[in-house]
């Protein structure tokens, strides 16, 4: 373990960004965009140069701590606020700040024309304050802290424009949902506090043999309720797609690339308690397996460009979750899909932001068509990403989503093989979806209107967007030549001992091509091949429309959750009102009853007083002389 | 001669006079009746100095006296005022106290 100066840099460069663009106000209006870039950018610069540093270095002393202060000291109870960046923290640390950065310059011409965009890039650099915090904090309760800090970061930025009701319900429906998963985190700490006297990640680890597997199991399920709030994991799923009412770059920073997939690095930070807990780690690999149908199958339905991107997006964590689930053999490769997915989901919403922009931001997928020749550099770039999403060779899906497939069937025995299959399901199904979107966008007939007119985006939008596909086409590949990622967070995790292969990986590979081949035929057969019409159809079968309402999610949590707290909250209301109230008011009305009554006799002549004293002195003479017979 | 016919007096007086403070309006009347219920008192007090034979209840009385003269100097220089100023010497008009 090294000790350093410098990783406070990484939060403080945007946390000074986000204070000084809010405190500032009107006058930073000018440069505040530019100065939030740069700022994003400097952190990202850190960041690099600490990774350079950490190369140097051997395995043991990769690590890198820093103690800010002493936080929290009563009686035996100590946390420090400390920092720690290994070999997890720096992946994330890049691709937060390196997207972050990217994104930041695309906002700069997406943003341009509302008068807002100060505020957006405040908004922004708090979010990669918050999520550096939340990758580098050496406790839960630093994680915790930066957990929240992400989560307002998302709430303000979902509902940047709030003036639009819908768009406010939305941000405010992502608040209340995540909060159900930090409820998740502060039990999980309270448990880690009360079971191990510690919070910390490195004393968790260390008390984990001194500890009830009830306790580990118990702590395990809090933090995947947890990710499951953060992530949009079934049961807490609910929110990702309404959450699509942020401007696109927030989509594609927080709601794709970087935010979403801090529950896969909750579970992969927490491996110690998972290996630990089997039943929890099974929770996380039927959430997983859950999820990634789930988001599918939504995928397949939706017409708004966002929200299929956005059910996408939970079906690919619902991989990593999968995949972090499987225990030891799957974490490196939870992280390698969570970097791939980091480049070309990232590329692919910007690519959408990019067709919006071009068609005076309507989303309906049904009313594009034949943009490829408009839009030739937003074509190629969420080209690339589809590419890659598919998991066609050599694109960086193609490794990363190969691997859990793999991964999935050797986790053995019957739970391998149903694992394995979800996956290769899933990868037909996002093969099918992924291609509808293709073709409902690029090719095709135009269906807009004849108002629109579509072009190209100006370059400080389609750069980001071409180094995103670059990472997309390239980073697979890099990750796992010669299982660099999987040798580089090797420490971090417990050996495991190579098992046979159920599949060999040759045909794991084949097999997962082979899905991928008929989604996309499927979609050709559909979409390809005549008129799509410009409306949704309407008789379709019961299934779409179950598919198109979120698989009845909403409808679900209203039945189940918001009828029932309502009418819990009215009872507690009139409970408040008749019980609560009328004692105070009851006690009030009897002192004014008493009162008024009682203020008849104060009616000034000396005499009735004199009068009242005399029965008074009798009645008092006559009690006593009772008493005392 | 049996001392309680002496506190059967004391009773009475007693009474005339609260009955007096309660029923007259004339301030000096109800301010005799205050001395007559004060003396009544008086009365019992040295009655029962009789019956125990010892002093205390003599120098309860002589207490009473100075208490009532010292009162008596107040009282009417009050009343008195309230002549100057109203008038009157009714203690019903001077009923400005509920306001």
């Amino acid at each position: 373990m090294t000790t350093s100066t410098s990783l406070v840099y990484l939060i403080a460069l945007p946390l000074a960004g986000a204070a000084l663009l809010l405190l500032g106000g009107r006058r930073t209006d000018k440069w505040g965009h530019l100065l939030a870039t740069a700022l994003s950018a400097s952190s990202f610069g850190v960041g690099l140069y600490q990774l350079i540093q950490m190369l140097g270095r051997s395995e043991e002393a990769r690590p890198v701590s820093q103690k800010l202060f002493n936080w929290i000291n009563v009686g035996t109870f100590n946390v420090d606020a400390g920092l720690l960046l290994d070999q997890l923290s720096i992946c994330f640390v890049l691709l937060i700040t390196g997207v972050g950065t990217l994104i930041h310059v695309y906002s700069i011409s997406y943003m341009s024309h509302d008068h807002d965009r100060r505020r957006f890039f405040a908004y922004l650099n708090l979010f990669i304050a918050a999520m550096l915090l939340l990758v580098l904090g050496d406790s839960y309760l630093s994680l915790y802290v930066g957990w929240e800090g992400v989560g307002l970061a998302s709430y303000l930025l979902i509902g940047f424009w709030n003036q639009k009701p819908a768009y406010a319900t939305a941000s405010k429906k992502a608040f209340v949902m995540n909060r159900v998963g930090d409820m998740g985190l502060s039990f999980a700490i309270m448990i880690a506090f009360a079971t191990m006297g510690t919070v910390s990640f490195a004393g968790v680890e260390e008390q984990v043999g001194n500890t009830s597997e009830a306790a580990l199991t118990g702590m395990g399920i809090m933090l995947l309720v947890a990710a499951a709030g953060k992530s949009a994991q079934f049961p807490l799923q609910a929110w990702l797609g309404d959450a699509m009412a942020g401007p696109t770059p927030v989509s594609a920073l927080i709601h794709a690339a970087t935010m979403v997939t801090a529950g896969v690095y909750l579970i992969t930070r927490s491996n110690f308690v998972f290996d630990a807990a089997p039943t929890a780690q099974l929770l996380v690999v039927i959430v997983g397996a859950i999820t990634l149908m789930f988001g599918a199958i939504i995928g397949t339905a939706k017409d708004d460009i966002k929200k299929a991107l956005a059910a996408s997006t939970m079906s690919q964590i619902g991989y990593m979750i999968l995949a972090a689930g499987l225990g030891p053999i799957g974490y490196a490769f939870a992280i390698m899909h969570l970097l791939t997915h980091g480049f070309f989901k990232a590329g692919m919403f910007l690519g959408a932001g990019s067709v919006m922009h071009g068609m005076n931001d309507e989303v309906n997928m049904r009313k594009y068509g034949a943009l490829r020749k408009f839009m030739p550099i937003t074509f190629a770039t969420f080209g690339l990403g589809y590419l890659a999403i598919l998991g066609v060779p050599p694109f960086a899906g193609f490794y990363s989503k190969d691997m859990i497939i793999e991964t999935a069937f050797d986790s053995g025995g019957v739970k391998g093989i149903i694992l394995g299959c979800v996956t290769l399901l899933g990868a037909g199904i996002t093969a099918f979806y992924m291609t509808r979107v293709m073709i409902l966008t690029f090719t095709g007939t135009k269906r807009w209107d004849e108002n629109t007119d579509p072009h190209e985006s100006p370059w400080l939008m389609w750069l980001p967007m071409a180094i995103l596909a670059i990472g997309s086409v390239s980073s697979g590949f890099l990750l796992s030549r010669g299982d660099a990622l999987e040798n580089w967070l090797h420490p971090l995790f417990d050996h495991h001992e190579e098992h046979g292969h159920l599949l060999e990986p040759i045909v794991v590979s084949g097999l997962a091509l082979t899905m991928v081949a008929i989604g996309v035929a499927i979609a050709f057969y559909k979409y390809s091949r005549g008129e799509v019409a410009n409306t949704a159809p309407e008789n379709v079968s019961v299934f779409t429309r179950v598919a198109r309402q979120d698989l009845l999610q909403d409808r679900f949590n209203e039945a189940a959750f918001m009828r029932p707290g309502q009418a819990l909250t009215a009872t507690l209301v009139a409970t408040d009102e008749l019980v609560v109230d009328g004692t105070v008011r009851g006690v009030g009305s009897i002192a004014m009853g008493s009162g008024s009554a009682l203020r008849g006799l104060q009616n000034g002549f000396v005499r009735s007083y004199a009068a009242l004293i005399l029965v008074g002195a009798v009645a008092l003479v006559a009690a006593i002389w009772v008493v005392v017979q | 001669m049996d001392a309680s016919n002496y506190l059967y007096i004391s009773a009475l007086l007693f009474t005339i006079g609260a009955v007096g403070v309660v029923v007259r309006r004339n301030a000096i009347v109800v301010f005799m009746c205050i001395e007559l219920m004060l003396n009544a008192a008086n009365l019992s007090f040295v009655t029962f100095s009789r019956i125990n034979g010892d002093l205390d209840g003599q120098v309860m009385a002589f207490f009473t006296m100075v208490v009532a003269a010292c009162e008596v100097v107040v009282g009417l220089a009050i009343i008195v005022t309230i002549y100057r100023s109203r008038r009157s010497a009714s203690v019903d008009d001077a009923s400005l106290l509920k306001r």
